[in-house]
């Protein structure tokens, strides 16, 4: 699937609950299904900053696609991270950075998105963004 | 006066609005307090009616607005019981006021001097003092804690010596309530002859606090958290020291003659208040101090007592709930955490449900160390709450727990 549709995807997933505690109850479950990242993964180096949760993101190029692992130690976080992951995850680098974002204001995520939420979504956005210009660099 | 509280609730005109389609229920007082009307209206009647520069102008605007600033300097004084107002700096609040003191003993210290301060401290007494040590060569000491969140005393004795210049210490620790033993701090560290500067923003709005019966040589407070605008605070210092410490910032208004040769500076309090100061602030700050006189500060102590000891049995009724700073003598702060659970999706749930608290590390980095924790849930109760506020905080908790399990 590509990008798009599994955006496509995710708005109509969200459209079905009506008020915040659905959609809240589903990304906490989205957040349980996260593909883990590895221990050895869990360095200081893959936190992302500016999250007053831990978060830990993990990239590896495999067939000219990029696969995000990640965790964090809170469970809303994870479940933010969840979906970026499964927008982002096994795409190639190009596509990633091509991408738009504005999905997150449709499934009625749009307060996380201000710098003041201490949970970093637009820096999550940042960090996967700047891991597909490194490997993008490299396919080049 | 009569302590209503259904009265008080109509003079802050934000406690009626809704956050997320639910009432409002304001918990998060210790970050900063909610606004009552008198304050407002003082806001704008500044801007309205005489609002110009001050200490300079001829003209008549200048001289309301400078009577009405150096009054609220007058109402800071007698609140905190200095001796003359000339003790009272005006600045832009607490951090301000501490890096003003810190600055100032940048030249009165040498490399192998100690410096204590406690580990119940907020980062801006730690990290201004850490710079002084950086700048002199002088030897940070931290107090430690027990369990329940209070200075261990016998501790605190042993690390003093003649080699030990100041002492600081918060009244009141932000992040967990504890109310410090100041009088036996400062009388020790007196008797080696160290100065001890008291970080008071958690306090002023919850304490009587009398500078002169402490024998405290600087003390400190902001008004946005004694119902205040932000952008405002105040630094205590006894005569002697202000005296004795240099300028920190130079500018107009500090000044008593320049040439280019040299420049003699004004007398106090206006050595410290460089440039055109907050005026419109400053004077608010009186507003809000006239303001808690009003409620009296007893009646706050002990009612605000009465909201913690409901919050805290409450909250404790739920399973694994853990209340972090337990010690007896405490302001109206509940630092806790759910068995299992980030504190900050407690918070985002809260927030959903109108509830606002503070979540994370309360700028008390080695607080949560101690604790090992990453935060907690910090709710922190005004005068202007209900024990009705505290039951929706106590349902949102279980919810919280409910959705977060």
């Amino acid at each position: 699937m590509t990008i798009k549709e599994i955006q496509e995807e995710i708005i109509d997933e969200f459209s079905m609950f009506d008020d915040w505690e659905d959609r809240y109850q589903y990304m906490i479950e989205l957040g349980k299904s996260l593909s883990l990242i590895e221990e050895q993964y869990k360095t200081d180096d893959n936190l992302i900053k500016g999250c007053q949760s831990k978060v830990w993101v993990h990239a590896e190029l495999k067939n000219d696609k990029i696969e995000f692992t990640a965790d964090s130690d809170a469970i809303i976080t994870k479940g933010i991270i969840a979906i970026l992951i499964r927008v982002f995850s096994n795409q190639h680098p190009k596509d990633i950075l091509d991408a738009d974002t504005s999905f997150i204001d449709q499934i009625g995520l749009k307060e996380h998105l201000s710098p003041t939420r201490a949970n970093g979504l637009v820096n999550m956005i940042k960090q996967l963004k700047l891991y597909a210009i490194a490997y993008q660099t490299q396919l080049n | 006066m009569q302590f209503n509280i259904e009265n008080i609730r109509k003079d802050f005109p934000i406690l009626s609005r809704k956050v997320n389609g639910k009432p409002l229920v304001y918990l998060d007082n210790a970050a900063t307090s909610q606004t009552p009307q008198q304050v407002i209206d003082c806001i704008v009647e500044y801007y309205s009616s005489y609002n110009a520069n001050i200490h300079r102008g001829v003209h008549t605007l200048s001289q309301e607005a400078t009577d009405k600033y150096e009054q609220a300097r007058k109402k800071i004084q007698q609140f905190f019981n200095a001796k003359s107002s000339r003790e009272i700096i005006l600045t832009s609040g607490t951090t301000h006021s501490i890096n003003l003191v810190a600055n100032g003993f940048t030249s009165l210290l040498k490399k192998g001097d100690e410096i204590i301060v406690s580990s119940l401290e907020h980062h801006s007494n730690i990290v201004p003092w850490q710079m002084l040590c950086e700048r002199t060569g002088a030897v940070l000491k931290v107090i430690p804690m027990n369990l329940e969140g209070e200075l261990i005393e016998f501790e605190f004795n042993n690390l003093l010596s003649e080699k030990t210049k100041l002492v600081f210490v918060n009244h009141v620790s932000n992040a967990l309530g504890t109310i410090n033993h100041i009088e036996h701090i400062i009388k020790k560290a007196h008797q080696v002859g160290a100065a001890v500067l008291i970080d008071g923003a958690q306090a002023a709005p919850h304490l009587t606090v009398d500078v002169q019966a402490l024998d405290v040589d600087f003390y400190v407070a902001s008004a946005h958290k004694m119902c205040g605008p932000t952008g405002i605070g105040m630094l205590y210092g006894k005569e002697a020291w202000l005296n004795l410490l240099p300028p920190y910032q130079g500018g107009g208004e500090m000044i008593s003659e320049v040439t280019f040769e040299k420049t003699t500076y004004a007398d106090l309090p206006f050595k410290f208040e460089a440039g055109t100061p907050n005026i419109c602030g400053g004077i608010a700050f009186g507003a809000a101090i006239d303001y808690l006189n009003l409620i009296g500060l007893e009646n706050i102590a002990s009612y605000e007592h009465e909201l913690l000891t409901h919050a805290t049995k409450k909250l404790l009724e739920i399973d694994g709930l853990k209340i972090y700073g337990t010690s007896k003598n405490k302001t109206s702060v509940i630092s806790f955490n759910l068995e299992g659970i980030h504190p900050y999706d407690v918070g985002t749930i809260l927030d959903k449900l109108g509830i606002a608290v503070r979540t994370g590390h309360h700028c008390a980095q080695p607080v949560m160390d101690f604790f090992q924790i990453p935060g907690t849930v910090r709710a922190s109760f005004a005068f202007y709450n209900t024990k009705e506020e505290i039951d929706t905080l106590i349902e949102g908790v279980k919810k919280a727990k409910l959705m977060l399990s």
